[in-house]
């Protein structure tokens, strides 16, 4: 399990994450909501080490994440950011394998390269697997990078705002491939989200944030409901349920 | 800081200036105008005043133009090669044409100039990665470079200790007859006066200029020309005075903002304040000798803006 | 053509301009002349090939192509040794006549000026690496123009002995400070055998090479005083050779489309070889120039930058 310990984070005189405290559950998905600037994705990073917490903690099977080995922790966490500029020409197989460098130090081993195959058939990839990079889509791009941290085979994925610049058709691909890895492979996903409709239909948990202060942590029914979506979006946001999904009707809303 | 200090300041520094030297002058002195110290003084002294305050204004305008085009603080003539290319092209006049005249020079130097600014402003225009400090980055290297062009020619010429003693910013030489070449910047610094505004929307970019009506080549070739016109000036008379265009529009900047007609005559000031303090520090640490004034440029000028890049003022989180 | 099969060109390449160099049209006898050819050549790969290494690690861990490791200053630092020992000691003193001594003060003063600015600036949750990078370079600036005052207070006939010892050359290396030189090499090759896929991740960035268990800050630093210290051995052996290493490592990206460090490292250096010891033959036999090979490799390595920045945009980025 991790568990996240009154992490703080400030910028000068400005505070990000404000003493958040969050355990995050096994085997689910767990987003993270909030308005702009609630500090989701900074939490995100202290949590996967990118970035250092100024006080707090956080542990990961009862150690904190700082004492683990680099490697070791490559090998239980991954995280995947939103931006992803890469110099150099790779191939997308090139890219997945890449993903078993905490297990074999760049020397592939056959069942590296099973877990790499495994990767790229559960993304729909092996059709164009030794095509480069800078020849893909956004929607391709995000999927070669999912298929990394697949192949990485942690039992914990962290993503921060994996759906944007994406349509609506992969964004519900991505989504089902992670639902799929919970439900299948028992991993646990924490994912970073702006579509509150994303959350609620796809995770198990939800963490809402708001200036960086944590503002309700729940399952999704907990959260998804218009007295605590007013709490943290200051927005009145009417619920219409549909085959057992709530969804978040905010386009007309008045304040 | 109100303008009339920076006024009153520069009075007093530059009656400093006029006093400062290797032989004495007194203002009783001056009474006497056939005394050899009167004569120093018409001779020597105030073209020096003159120049030093000639080349502050410029140089620190030139940084100001070259800041409000490219949209970056830390562009300036010593962070884009301006005053480098103009090096090379004393160099290729020297090189290439036997008895080379002063004219001939001022034409080769003010080309290369131009054409290394603009070079410059069209890497810029083509790199993606427009960060704050990585454009001067570029940009310093991208000066060291024509240098390095500037070197190997001059070592096959055997040029290189001439060069480098000739172009050492020092007003050491300054003496009447050796220094009108700056009174062209004057009509470049009231030009850049009256389209201070509009550099500052060609800053914004061809597509903002064109929609306020602006031809935006006009504006931005114009700015370039102003840079090289003051930058050619300046290094054939002086020499290489770096730093200079780089930090005083910055510091004035911090205390006045960025709206140009505004900060002009700070801008020209300070740099005339600062120029007359370097060099009075450069008279008088081993006086009766003198330290040549790009050294205490360079000393000062870098000291101050390496606490402007660490202060982190163009990248604050 | 797969990447073994144009390795094996690239060396066969280096075996033809080595054998062209060795043998051809020797004067004064196979004896005199042949040890010292080799010699030549001796210095040639080994600097050829600390300079590939340093400026690929360097431009991995900066994500940047076209930045190379002695932008930090690295350069100046050994003008200032050099130009402070005849300054101070002169042409006839111990530090200039014993080579050793010479050596390793230049090599240790490098080193320590790079060791100094990564044990203060190297934050990188504070401060952004180009700005490392800047501040180092505007060290070195201010230190050139210390620099250049001394040199022009320097006697003539001293400062023509300072030039040759600033000035890149192959000619006049010293045999038995190649063996230091060669050491070095062989310890930064060992460590490097071993960062080897470490820095094929990290060239992924920063967050993606986290994310693979690679400690990142730290071997950013260990590959920084890495280039340094390999830079420092080549400027010490045959002066400064600024922008060669750029023109190797691109080529080397060009050639082989791979993220592999092993292979580009390879490639980079057998291509500085070739340029090097080819360019040497063609200066000496073809072309009969004057010039030294270094000279001419900066001219063309910093054209070859600005033709770079000019086109490939991208890798700015």
């Amino acid at each position: 399990m991790i568990e996240i310990k009154e992490l703080t984070k400030r910028y000068g005189k400005k505070t990000v994450v404000e003493d958040v405290s969050v355990n995050i559950e096994p085997g689910t998905i767990t987003s993270f909501i909030g308005p702009n600037g609630a500090g989701k994705s900074t939490l995100l990073s202290m949590v996967s080490r990118l970035l250092n917490a100024d006080t707090g903690e956080v542990l990961l099977d009862k150690n904190n994440v700082k004492k683990w080995k680099s490697n070791d922790l490559a090998k239980r966490v991954s995280i995947l950011r939103q931006s992803n500029f890469i110099n150099v020409r790779l191939t997308i197989r090139e890219l997945v394998a890449f993903g078993r460098y905490p297990y074999s130090k760049g020397r592939l081993t056959a069942e590296d390269e099973q877990f790499v195959d495994q990767a790229l058939e559960y993304m729909n990839l092996i059709d164009m697997q030794n095509q480069f990079l800078d020849e893909l889509s956004g929607g391709q791009k995000q999927r070669a990078f999912i298929a990394m941290v697949i192949a990485q085979d942690t039992d914990y994925i962290l993503l921060d705002e994996p759906l944007n610049n994406l349509d609506m058709k992969h964004s519900v691909q991505i989504m089902k491939i992670l639902r799929k890895l919970v439900n299948e492979l028992g991993r646990t996903v924490v994912i970073v989200l702006h579509d509150i409709n994303f959350a609620s239909v796809y995770s198990d948990r939800i963490v809402a944030m708001k200036d960086g202060k944590l503002v309700k942590n729940g399952t999704t029914n907990e959260i998804i409901n218009s007295d605590t979506l007013r709490e943290i979006y200051d927005m009145n946001i009417p619920i219409q349920e549909q085959n057992g999904c709530r969804i978040c009707v905010y386009f007309n809303s008045h304040t | 800081m109100k303008l009339w200090i920076l006024i009153i300041t520069t009075i007093i520094l530059s009656f400093i200036s006029l006093f400062i030297g290797a032989i004495d002058i007194s203002i009783s002195d001056l009474f006497d105008w056939n005394s050899d110290e009167a004569q120093i003084f018409i001779i020597s002294r105030v073209p020096r005043l003159l120049a030093i305050i000639l080349a502050g204004a410029g140089m620190s305008i030139a940084g100001l133009i070259m800041q409000a085009l490219s949209r970056n603080k830390f562009v300036s003539p010593t962070t884009a090669g301006t005053l480098d290319a103009a090096k090379l092209g004393i160099l290729i006049s020297m090189l290439f044409i036997t008895n080379v005249t002063y004219t001939q020079q001022i034409i080769f130097s003010f080309a290369f100039a131009l054409l290394g600014t603009f070079i410059f402003m069209q890497i810029l225009d083509r790199i993606k990665f427009k960060d704050a400090i990585f454009v001067p980055l570029i940009g310093i290297m991208y000066g060291n470079i024509l240098s390095s062009i500037t070197t190997f020619f001059a070592y096959e010429a055997d040029l290189i200790q001439n060069i480098s003693a000739w172009l050492m910013g020092s007003f050491t030489l300054i003496i009447s007859g050796r220094y009108e070449l700056l009174y062209v910047s004057i009509p470049a610094i009231v030009l850049a006066y009256l389209y201070a505004n509009k550099f500052t929307v060609a800053g914004m970019g061809e597509e903002f200029a064109k929609n306020l009506g602006l031809s935006y080549k006009v504006i931005l070739n114009l700015g370039l020309f102003l840079v090289a016109i003051i930058s050619t000036t300046v290094v054939l008379t002086v020499g290489v005075i770096p730093f200079l265009g780089l930090i005083v529009p910055n510091i004035v900047s911090i205390y006045l903002g960025d709206n140009l007609r505004k900060i002009i005559p700070h801008t020209m000031l300070l740099g005339v304040v600062f120029l007359l303090i370097c060099d009075i520090i450069g008279r008088v640490i081993i006086h009766p000798y003198e330290i040549p004034v790009n050294v205490t440029v360079a000393v000062i000028g870098s000291a101050i803006f390496l606490i402007m890049l660490l202060r982190g003022r163009a990248y604050a989180k | 053509m797969r990447n073994r099969t144009k390795m094996i060109l690239l060396f066969i390449l280096v075996i033809i301009s080595i054998l062209l160099y060795g043998f051809y049209d020797i004067k004064g006898g196979f004896d005199y002349a042949f040890p010292r050819r080799m010699i030549r050549v001796a210095a040639m790969v080994i600097t050829g090939v600390a300079i590939s290494y340093a400026t690929v690690v360097f431009q991995t861990i900066t994500h940047n192509r076209i930045l190379t490791p002695s932008v930090i200053g690295i350069g100046s630092m050994y003008e200032v040794v050099q130009t402070l020992i005849y300054f101070f000691a002169g042409s006839m003193s111990i530090w200039v006549i014993n080579k050793y001594l010479n050596f390793g003060a230049a090599i240790t003063a490098m080193i320590v000026f790079a060791l100094l600015l990564y044990r203060y600036l190297f934050r990188p949750d504070k401060y952004p690496i180009y700005l490392l990078l800047l501040i180092g370079m505007v060290i070195g600036t201010l230190l050139g123009s210390f620099v250049t005052f001394l040199q022009v207070l320097i006697d003539p006939v001293e400062y023509l002995g300072l030039q040759s010892q600033l000035f890149a050359s192959f000619t006049k290396v010293k045999a038995e400070l190649l063996y230091i030189a060669l050491g070095i090499l062989l310890i930064a090759f060992l460590y490097g055998y071993f960062i080897m896929k470490k820095l094929d991740v990290m060239s992924l960035g920063r967050e993606n090479a986290i994310n693979l268990g690679i400690n990142y800050d730290r071997m950013v630093m260990n590959t920084l005083i890495l280039s340094s210290v390999l830079i420092a051995t080549s400027t010490a052996l045959v002066g400064s050779i600024t922008f060669f290493g750029l023109i190797v490592a691109n080529l080397s990206y060009q050639f082989f489309v791979t993220y592999k460090h092993s292979t580009l490292i390879l490639g980079a250096s057998l291509f500085s070889i070739v340029a090097l010891v080819g360019g040497q033959f063609l200066v000496e036999h073809v072309l009969e120039l004057r010039t030294t090979i270094s000279v001419i490799i900066n001219f063309v390595g910093g054209i070859y930058f600005i033709y770079l920045l000019l086109k490939e945009s991208r890798a700015a980025a």
